[in-house]
C-alpha cells in the first residue's frame, strides 16, 4: 500500500484529490487529506460581501461535499512535517506517515506583522476583506457609514489575488455612488508597487481606469506602522497618509506549520521548483497553489493551471519516469470594474497581459485588458465554475499553457 | 524596450526599466544609474546591500525581498529605505544590475 497525503484541503488539495482519485488503484494507493476545518470558502466571493452583493452564506460550503468517495478526511491542524521521517505531525501530536506528500496549505493574512495595525480599532475603523470574519464585519460597518477617505492599503507584496484591491476600490466607486454618495467619499489606494499592478501594460490600464474613476493612488509606500488615534499610515521615510476608513490587505503568508517544519522562505513560503512543482531539496514531496513561493499569482485560476502540471508529473514520478510537464506562470484573472463591467488578464512568467481577445483570436467571446460587460458575467459565473468543474477536477476550454492566440503585443 | 545611453554606449533595458544584460553591469555603472535614480554617492552601506543582493541572485536567480534583505543584510528596514528611498528592493536591484524581483509580483 502506498500513502498519498495531501495536506490542506482548499482549492489546490481539493483539485488534486479530485484529479488522483479515478487514477489511483484503490488496491494499492490509501490517500488522506488533512484541513483544520469542515467548510470550504470561496474566496474570490469575500470581494462582493461588503457591498452586499453575496452574503458570507453564498460563500461557503461543506468541505467534505467536494472530495472523492475513498479518500479519507482528517479534520485537525497541521503541526509540522518531518521530511526525513517521511511523516506528518498533527495538533494532537499524533502522527501520519506517507510515501507521497503534496503540500497545499495556501496563504493567509498577517496583520501583527505590521505595527499598530492589529489593535483595539481591529475591526471598528480598520477592516479587512481576505477573511470571512473580516469581510463580513466590513460589510456591516459600511451599511452606517456617512461617508469620509476610504484608503485601502497594500502593506507588502506578494498578496493572493494582486487586482482584489483594485476591484474592491471600483466596486466601492459603483456601490457609492448607487447610495447616492460618491461626492461624500474619497477613495484612495497606498501601495508599495510604483503603480496600479505589478506588471507595466496592465498597470497602465489599470491605472487609468483608477484616475477616471477618480481613485487616488500612492505609490511606492513602504508602511512602517499604523497610528490608530491619529488616524494615519506612517511610511518607513516618514511620508503620511491620513483616513478615516482604513481597509487593509495585510502581509500574506504561507501557515505557520511551514515555518514549524523548517521549510519555508522569510514568508513561510515553500520554496518549489518552478516548472515541476516538486519541493526543493526534498523527496517525494510536491507545492501546489498559495503555499509555494512561485513567482506567479497567487489565484484560483493558477493553482487550476498548476493542478494540471502536478497530475502528470505526479503520475510520471510515482512510475520512476521523468517527469515531462512544464508550468509556465499561466494566470487569468477576470476584474470587476464597477457598474456590471469586468475585464480580463491573461498572462504568465515571461509574457505580461495584453489587449486582444479570449480564448478565441477576433472572436472573444472576452475581451483582454478591456472593459465589457460579459466580462463581468464571466466573473460572477467563476463561482459556478469553481464549485462544478474546478474542485471537481474537470478540464476547462483553457489550457495550462497559456497561449498567444488573439493577443497583441 | 527602452535603452539607456552612457559614455558612449547604448545599453539595452527590460519592461521594467532595468538592465536587460546583466553582462552589461560594472561599478561605474551602478554609480550611474545610482545617480539617475537621486542617490548621488554609494556608501560602503550601499555597497553591502548591493553585493549582498548580487550574491543572492547568483545563486538563486531571484533578488531578495524587502523582508529578506532586512533579516539577512544586516541593514534594518529603515536604514534601508533611507538608503535607497521608496523602494529599497527594486532601487538596489536595479543599481545592482538585476531584474526587478519577482516577489513584487
Ligand atoms: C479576497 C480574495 C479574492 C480572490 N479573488 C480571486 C479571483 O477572483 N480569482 C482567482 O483565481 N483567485 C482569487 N483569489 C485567490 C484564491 O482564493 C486562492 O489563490 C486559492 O484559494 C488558493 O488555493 P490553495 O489551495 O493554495 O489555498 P486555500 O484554498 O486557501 O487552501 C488552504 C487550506 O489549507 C488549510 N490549512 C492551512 N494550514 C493548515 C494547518 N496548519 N492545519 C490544517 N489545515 C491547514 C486551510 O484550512 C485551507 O482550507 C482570491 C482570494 C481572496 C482572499
Amino acid at each position: 500500500m502506498r500513502h498519498l497525503l495531501i495536506l490542506g484541503g482548499g482549492t489546490a488539495g481539493t483539485m488534486m484529490a479530485n484529479k488522483l482519485a479515478p487514477v489511483l488503484d484503490e488496491q494499492e494507493w490509501q490517500m488522506t487529506i488533512v484541513d483544520i476545518s469542515e467548510k470550504h470558502y470561496y474566496q474570490p466571493g469575500f470581494l462582493f460581501v461588503p457591498f452586499g452583493t453575496y452574503s458570507l452564506r453564498d460563500t461557503v460550503k461543506p468541505r467534505r461535499q467536494y472530495l472523492p468517495a475513498g479518500v479519507k478526511v482528517v479534520i485537525s491542524g497541521i503541526d509540522h512535517i518531518e521530511p526525513g521521517r517521511k511523516e506528518v505531525v498533527l495538533s494532537d501530536l499524533s502522527t501520519l506517515k506517507y510515501d507521497y506528500l503534496i503540500i497545499a496549505t495556501g496563504a493567509d493574512i498577517h496583520p501583527e506583522q505590521t505595527e499598530g495595525l492589529l489593535d483595539e480599532e481591529w475591526g471598528k475603523s480598520k477592516f479587512d476583506f481576505y477573511t470571512p470574519r473580516g469581510t463580513e464585519r466590513l460589510g456591516q460597518f459600511l451599511k452606517g457609514w456617512q461617508g469620509g477617505k476610504l484608503v485601502v492599503s497594500i502593506t507588502e507584496m506578494p498578496i493572493k489575488c494582486p487586482v482584489a484591491p483594485l476591484e474592491f476600490l471600483f466596486l466601492a466607486d459603483a456601490y457609492f455612488t448607487k447610495r447616492g454618495m460618491r461626492d461624500k467619499v474619497d477613495l484612495h489606494l497606498v501601495t508599495p508597487l510604483s503603480g496600479a499592478f505589478t506588471k507595466p501594460k496592465a498597470s497602465q490600464v489599470l491605472g487609468d481606469f483608477l484616475e477616471r474613476k477618480k481613485i487616488t493612488v500612492t505609490p511606492d509606500f513602504g508602511l512602517a506602522r499604523v497610528d490608530s488615534k491619529e488616524k494615519k499610515l506612517v511610511a518607513w521615510d516618514d511620508t503620511e497618509v491620513g483616513y478615516d476608513l482604513l481597509v487593509s490587505v495585510p502581509t500574506n503568508m504561507g501557515d505557520a506549520c511551514i515555518e514549524r517544519s523548517g521549510l519555508g522562505n522569510e514568508l513561510n513560503f515553500v520554496p518549489t521548483d518552478k516548472e515541476t512543482l516538486l519541493a526543493d531539496g526534498l523527496e517525494n514531496v510536491f507545492v501546489i497553489g498559495d503555499a509555494t513561493n512561485l513567482p506567479s499569482s497567487k489565484a484560483g485560476s493558477v493553482t487550476h493551471f498548476q493542478s494540471e502540471i502536478l497530475f502528470e508529473n505526479f503520475l510520471e514520478h510515482i512510475e520512476g519516469r521523468p517527469m515531462t510537464a512544464r508550468f509556465d506562470g499561466h494566470a487569468n484573472c477576470f476584474i470587476e470594474s464597477g457598474f456590471g463591467k469586468g475585464l480580463l488578464i491573461d498572462f504568465n512568467y515571461l509574457t505580461e497581459p495584453l489587449p486582444g481577445e479570449f480564448p478565441l483570436p477576433g472572436v472573444g467571446p472576452f475581451s483582454l485588458l478591456k472593459e465589457s460587460s460579459i466580462n463581468h458575467y464571466g466573473k460572477l459565473m467563476f463561482r459556478w465554475t469553481y464549485w462544478n468543474l474546478l474542485l471537481r477536477g474537470i478540464e476547462l476550454p483553457i489550457g495550462s499553457a497559456m497561449s498567444m492566440a488573439g493577443k497583441r503585443a | 524596450m527602452g535603452t539607456m545611453s552612457v559614455v558612449g554606449k547604448t545599453l539595452a533595458l527590460d519592461a521594467d526599466g532595468h538592465l536587460a544584460n546583466r553582462a552589461d553591469w560594472n561599478e561605474d555603472l551602478a554609480r550611474e544609474i545610482a545617480a539617475q535614480e537621486g542617490i548621488p554617492l554609494l556608501t560602503p552601506q550601499h555597497w553591502a546591500v548591493i553585493n549582498y543582493m548580487r550574491t543572492i541572485f547568483e545563486k538563486e536567480g531571484d533578488a531578495p525581498s524587502i523582508r529578506r534583505l532586512t533579516k539577512e543584510s544586516g541593514v534594518d528596514t529603515k536604514t534601508l529605505y533611507q538608503l535607497f528611498p521608496k523602494g529599497p528592493a527594486k532601487r538596489a536591484s536595479k543599481i545592482a544590475g538585476l531584474p526587478k524581483p519577482k516577489g513584487c509580483i
